[in-house]
C-alpha cells in the first residue's frame, strides 16, 4: 500500500484508495500520451508548414475516413474502459460490507459530531479501528456540507433533509485530515476535523473509555439508553409481547421452562448468563438465534441492563 | 475587392451617424457589438481585479487583506461577474453581434431592435448585480445553493434578480441569432457553406434560447422561497434542496456549452485562415456543434455525484457525460489536421488558437477524469474542479476570444496593433495561466477544497506559486489593455482583409460602412476554399505605396 502519495495524489489509506488512483494513472497516462502526439503535431506542422511565399495555394483535402473513423472510435473504446471502471469503483464506494461498523455523523455550522452506538461522541475527532469497514450515517441541522476525507478517496454531502451515507476500511493507523467540501458560509475553511486510525485493542479501549459508562445516570437508566443503542429491542419487547426472544417485561426472578424441560428461576445470574452465553439456558418455545455479547458488552453495561430489566416489574 | 477609391467616401459604421444619442439609439449590429464588447470588457477587468485580489488573500493560509466574510463575497462576485456579465454574453452578444451579419452578407441581424433592447436588458441586469454589492454582497458561491441561499443575511434577491434580467438578454439574443441563420444569408450560402463560427453560434442560440427559461424559473423559485417562505426547497416545509441543484445545473451545465461553442467556432476559423488551408473535417466539426448543444441537456447530474442522487442516475449521467467528451476530441482532431500541408502564419489570433488547443486539451482531459465516477468522488468540489474549470473557460472560452478580438480588432476599428506587444503579452498570460491553475489541479488531488477562506499548511507552496501566476496574468492583462488602447487611438490603419481571409466579413470595407456591404453580396466561393483562391493579406503590406493590398484572387 503506497503511504507516501504521488505528486497529485495523496497516500493511499483505505481499501478504496488504490483501485481510484488506478483509474487516475490509466486516465493520465492514456491523457499525456495524446497530449504529446497533438502536441508534437502542432509544434511540427508550424514549422514544417510556415509559410514561405504569400499566395499560395493549398492543399484541397478535407476528408479521410480511415483517419476519422480512428480517431472517433479509438477515444471511444478507451472511454468506455474509464466509464465501467469508475462505475464499479463507485458501486464499491456505495454499497458498505454488512459487517461494517456504524457512527452517526452531524454536520453543522462548523463542526463535525459523531455519535457511536456505544455511547461515545466526539466532535471533529472521527477515531475508528484500522482494518475494519467503518459505514457513516450522516446528516446535517442546517445547510449542506460535505464529508471528505483525501486519503480514503471518499467524500459524500451530508444533508438537512435526509441521511447520506459513506463507508470506508482504513488500512493504516493514523491521523488525516477530514474537510468539509461543501461551501457552508464563514466558518467553511474552519470545519476541518481528524480521522484517527487506531489498531483494533487501542480502538476498543478508547471506545469503553470514551464511551461513558452511563455517568450521570442511574444503571437502569443506562441500561434503558443500552437496550436500543446494542438493539436488544429488536427482539425483546417491553410490555409482554412474544417477538423473537422473550419479553423484558415481569421477566426477573420469572420461573422459566427450559427446553431441556428443567425449570430456572430468572435471577440476575441467569440474566447474565444469557447475556453473555444466550444458548446454555434456552427457553422453551424460543429458537437459539440470539448471538453471543461477551465482548461485545462490558460487565458495567451488562449490570445496567440487568438493572434496567429489574426495574420492569408490573405492581 | 478594389474599392480603394470607395473607401474615401463611403463613411463607416463608427463615423456616421454622429453624437452619443446614434449610438445609445442605433440599431445597428456592429454598434450593438461595440458596446456589448465595451460592457463585458468593463466586467471582465472588475471580476479579474477581483480574482487578483482573492489570489493575494490566498497567498498564506492567514488573513492578508479581508476577513472570511468578505474573501467569501469577493469569490462569489468574481464567479457571478465572470459567468453571468462576461463570458455568456462574450463571443455570441459582443464579437457574434458585430461578425454574424457580416459573414452572412446581411445589412443587420433579424429584429435589430430587439437587439439594441437585449443590450439595454443586459445594463438593467447589471445594475441589479452591481446594486447587490452596496446591499450587502451576496456570500453563497454563484451557484446558489439552498438552503444556505435561503438563510444568508445578504442580498441573494438583488444578485439573483439581476441574473434573471440578464438571462432575457440572453434569450433575446439567441433568438435573433437563430432568425438571421435561417432567413438572412447571402445568396448561395447553403447550410454547409456557411462559416463554422456561425454554426457555433447557432448551435450556442439554440441552448440559450431552450436552456435560459429554465435558469430564470429556478431563480424566480428562489426569490419565491425567500420573500414568501414557499418550501420548495426547504426541508422544514418538505422541500428538498437537492431539487434546487437539479434545476440549476440543468441550465448551467448547457450554459457551459453556451460559454464554449461560439469559442470553437472562433478557432475554426482562426485556424483555417492563418493555415490557408481548407478546413479538414467540415461537416463533422459542424454536426459535433449540434451534438454536443443536444447532449449537454441530459448531463447535468454530473455535477452531482456526491449529492446523494441514486446509483443509477450518477451511472446514466455519467455515461453521458462522455458523450460529450467525443464531439470535442473529434474537433480537436480535425484542427490539428487543418493545419497539415497548410501555408501557416503565426500571427496573434492564430498564437492564441495554438494556446486554446493546448490549454483545451488539458480542460478536456481533466474532464475525462472528473467524468469518471469512482475518480470524481475524491475530485469533486476541490481545487481540481476550479483548475478544469479554468482551463476550459479561461483556456479555452477566453483564449479563443481573444483570439477572435485580435482576429477581428482591425475589423471593429480600422487599426492594427502592436504584433510584438501582442505576441509578448500571448506569452505572459499562457505563463501566467499555466502557473495559476496546472498547480491547482496539484492542490486539488491532494485533497484542498474549493471555496476555502484558508488553508492547512500542506498546501501553502502551490497556492503561493498559483498567486503569483494570477499576478502575472494580471499583468499580462494590462499589457493588452494598453497596447489596444493605443491601437485604437494611433494604430495603423488596416486594409479590408489583413490576413487574406475568405469569409465574407473580410469583403467589405474596413471598417465597414453603416449597412455593412456596398452592394449586394452574392456567395462566389466557400468560407475556406483556400485550394481555389487566394488573396494576400494587406497586413504584410508595410508600405502604403505599395499596391500589393488590393491584389484580388487568383
Amino acid at each position: 500500500m503506497d503511504t507516501t502519495g504521488t505528486l497529485f495524489l495523496p497516500p493511499q489509506n483505505s481499501t478504496i484508495a488504490s483501485e481510484v488512483d488506478f483509474l487516475w494513472d490509466f486516465i493520465y497516462w492514456a491523457s499525456a500520451a495524446f497530449f504529446v502526439i497533438l502536441g508534437v503535431a502542432i509544434i511540427y506542422f508550424l514549422i514544417r508548414y510556415r509559410r514561405r511565399r504569400q499566395g499560395e495555394l493549398t492543399s484541397g483535402k478535407s476528408h479521410n475516413v480511415p483517419l476519422e473513423i480512428a480517431w472517433t472510435v479509438i477515444p471511444t473504446i478507451l472511454i468506455f474502459f474509464v466509464f465501467v471502471w469508475g462505475f464499479q469503483g463507485y458501486l464499491k464506494m456505495q454499497i458498505a460490507p454488512g459487517d461494517a461498523m456504524e457512527v452517526k455523523v452531524t454536520g453543522q455550522k462548523w463542526f463535525w459530531s459523531f455519535q457511536y452506538e456505544e455511547g461515545a461522541s466526539t466532535v471533529n475527532e472521527l477515531v475508528v479501528p484500522v482494518d475494519q469497514p467503518v459505514k457513516l450515517l450522516m446528516s446535517s441541522t442546517d445547510v449542506i456540507h460535505s464529508f471528505f476525507v483525501p486519503n480514503f478517496r471518499v467524500k459524500m454531502d451530508v444533508l438537512p433533509n435526509r441521511y447520506t451515507h459513506l463507508w470506508f476500511e482504513a488500512t493504516s493507523t493514523g491521523e488525516y485530515d477530514l474537510l468539509c467540501t461543501e461551501y457552508c458560509g464563514t466558518g467553511h475553511s474552519e470545519m476541518i476535523g481528524t480521522v484517527r486510525v487506531l489498531g483494533e485493542r487501542e480502538f476498543t479501549e478508547w471506545l469503553e473509555q470514551a464511551g461513558g459508562m452511563g455517568e450521570g445516570m442511574t444503571p437502569a437508566e443506562f441500561g434503558e439508553q443500552l437496550y436500543t443503542s446494542k438493539a436488544c429491542n429488536t427482539c425483546h419487547s417491553l410490555d409482554g409481547s412474544k417477538v423473537v426472544g422473550p419479553s423484558f417485561l415481569n421477566l426477573y426472578n420469572k420461573e422459566q421452562m427450559l427446553t431441556t424441560g428443567q425449570a430456572v428461576v430468572a435471577d440476575e445470574n441467569y440474566l447474565r448468563e444469557s447475556i453473555l452465553n444466550p444458548q446454555a439456558k434456552l427457553v422453551a418455545g424460543y429458537d437459539p438465534v440470539m448471538p453471543s455479547y461477551q465482548g461485545v458488552l462490558k460487565d458495567q453495561q451488562v449490570d445496567a441492563l440487568i438493572a434496567f430489566i429489574k426495574s420492569l416489574q408490573e405492581q | 475587392m478594389s474599392n480603394a477609391a470607395a473607401t474615401a467616401a463611403v463613411p463607416s459604421y463608427l463615423q456616421e451617424p454622429k453624437g452619443i444619442k446614434s449610438w445609445l439609439l442605433t440599431v445597428d449590429h456592429k454598434r450593438i457589438g461595440i458596446m456589448y464588447l465595451a460592457a463585458i470588457m468593463f466586467f471582465f477587468f472588475v471580476g479579474g481585479a477581483l480574482a487578483v485580489i482573492l489570489r493575494t488573500e490566498l497567498f498564506r493560509p492567514e488573513q492578508i487583506l479581508m476577513d472570511a466574510d468578505t474573501y467569501n463575497q469577493f469569490f462569489t462576485l468574481h464567479g457571478a461577474i465572470m459567468i453571468f456579465l462576461f463570458i455568456i454574453p462574450s463571443i455570441p452578444a459582443a464579437l457574434g453581434n458585430f461578425i454574424l451579419p457580416l459573414m452572412l452578407g446581411a445589412k443587420d441581424v433579424a429584429f435589430p431592435r430587439l437587439n439594441l433592447a437585449s443590450w439595454y436588458v443586459y445594463v438593467f441586469g447589471a445594475i441589479f448585480c452591481v446594486a447587490s454589492i452596496v446591499l450587502g454582497a451576496v456570500d453563497t458561491g454563484w451557484t446558489f445553493y439552498t438552503p444556505y441561499s435561503t438563510t444568508t443575511s445578504t442580498s441573494v434577491i438583488s444578485m439573483t434578480l439581476g441574473v434573471f434580467i440578464l438571462g432575457f438578454s440572453s434569450i433575446f439574443t439567441g433568438l435573433n441569432f437563430i432568425v438571421t441563420i435561417h432567413k438572412l444569408r447571402m445568396p448561395g450560402m447553403t447550410w454547409f457553406k456557411m462559416p463554422l463560427m456561425v454554426w457555433g453560434l447557432y448551435a450556442t442560440a439554440i441552448i440559450q434560447v431552450l436552456a435560459t427559461p429554465v435558469l430564470a424559473i429556478t431563480l424566480v423559485l428562489l426569490i419565491m422561497e425567500r420573500v414568501l417562505g414557499v418550501g420548495i426547497f426547504d426541508p422544514a416545509m418538505g422541500g428538498d434542496p437537492v431539487l434546487y441543484q437539479h434545476f440549476f445545473w440543468f441550465y448551467s451545465h448547457p450554459a457551459v456549452y453556451i460559454m464554449i461553442l461560439p469559442g470553437m467556432g472562433i478557432i475554426s476559423e482562426v485556424i483555417a485562415c492563418f493555415s490557408h488551408r481548407k478546413i479538414f473535417g467540415y461537416k463533422p466539426i459542424a454536426y459535433s456543434s449540434l451534438g454536443i448543444a443536444f447532449v449537454s441537456f441530459m448531463v447535468w447530474g454530473h455535477h452531482m455525484f456526491t449529492s446523494g442522487q441514486s446509483e443509477i442516475a450518477a451511472m446514466i449521467f455519467s455515461f453521458l457525460t462522455f458523450f460529450v467528451g467525443i464531439p470535442s476530441g473529434i474537433k480537436v482532431f480535425n484542427w490539428v489536421t487543418t493545419m497539415y500541408k497548410g501555408s501557416i502564419s503565426l500571427e496573434t489570433p492564430m498564437v492564441y488558437a495554438v494556446m486554446f488547443l493546448f490549454l483545451f486539451m488539458i480542460g478536456g482531459f481533466t474532464g475525462i477524469m472528473l467524468g469518471a465516477l469512482a475518480l470524481d468522488v475524491h475530485l469533486h468540489d476541490t481545487y481540481f474542479v476550479v483548475a478544469h474549470f479554468h482551463y476550459v473557460m479561461m483556456g479555452g472560452t477566453v483564449m479563443a476570444f481573444l483570439a477572435g478580438i485580435h482576429y477581428w480588432w482591425p475589423k471593429m476599428f480600422g487599426r492594427l496593433y502592436s504584433e510584438r506587444w501582442a505576441k509578448v503579452t500571448a506569452l505572459v498570460i499562457f505563463v501566467g495561466f499555466n502557473m495559476t491553475f496546472f498547480s491547482q489541479f496539484i492542490l486539488g488531488a491532494q485533497g484542498m477544497p474549493r471555496r476555502y477562506y484558508s488553508y492547512l499548511d500542506q498546501y501553502q507552496p502551490l497556492h503561493g506559486f498559483s498567486s503569483v501566476g494570477a499576478w502575472v496574468l494580471g499583468i499580462g492583462f494590462v499589457i493588452m489593455a494598453v497596447y489596444l488602447t493605443a491601437s485604437f487611438f494611433n494604430g495603423r490603419k488596416a486594409g479590408p482583409n489583413p490576413w487574406g481571409a475568405l469569409t465574407y466579413e473580410w469583403e467589405t470595407l474596413t471598417p465597414p460602412p453603416q449597412h455593412n456591404f456596398l452592394k449586394d453580396v452574392v456567395l462566389t466561393h466557400g468560407p475556406y476554399d483556400y485550394d481555389k483562391v487566394t488573396v494576400v493579406g494587406d497586413f504584410y503590406d508595410k508600405s502604403p505605396t505599395d499596391k500589393q493590398h488590393m491584389a484580388g484572387k487568383v
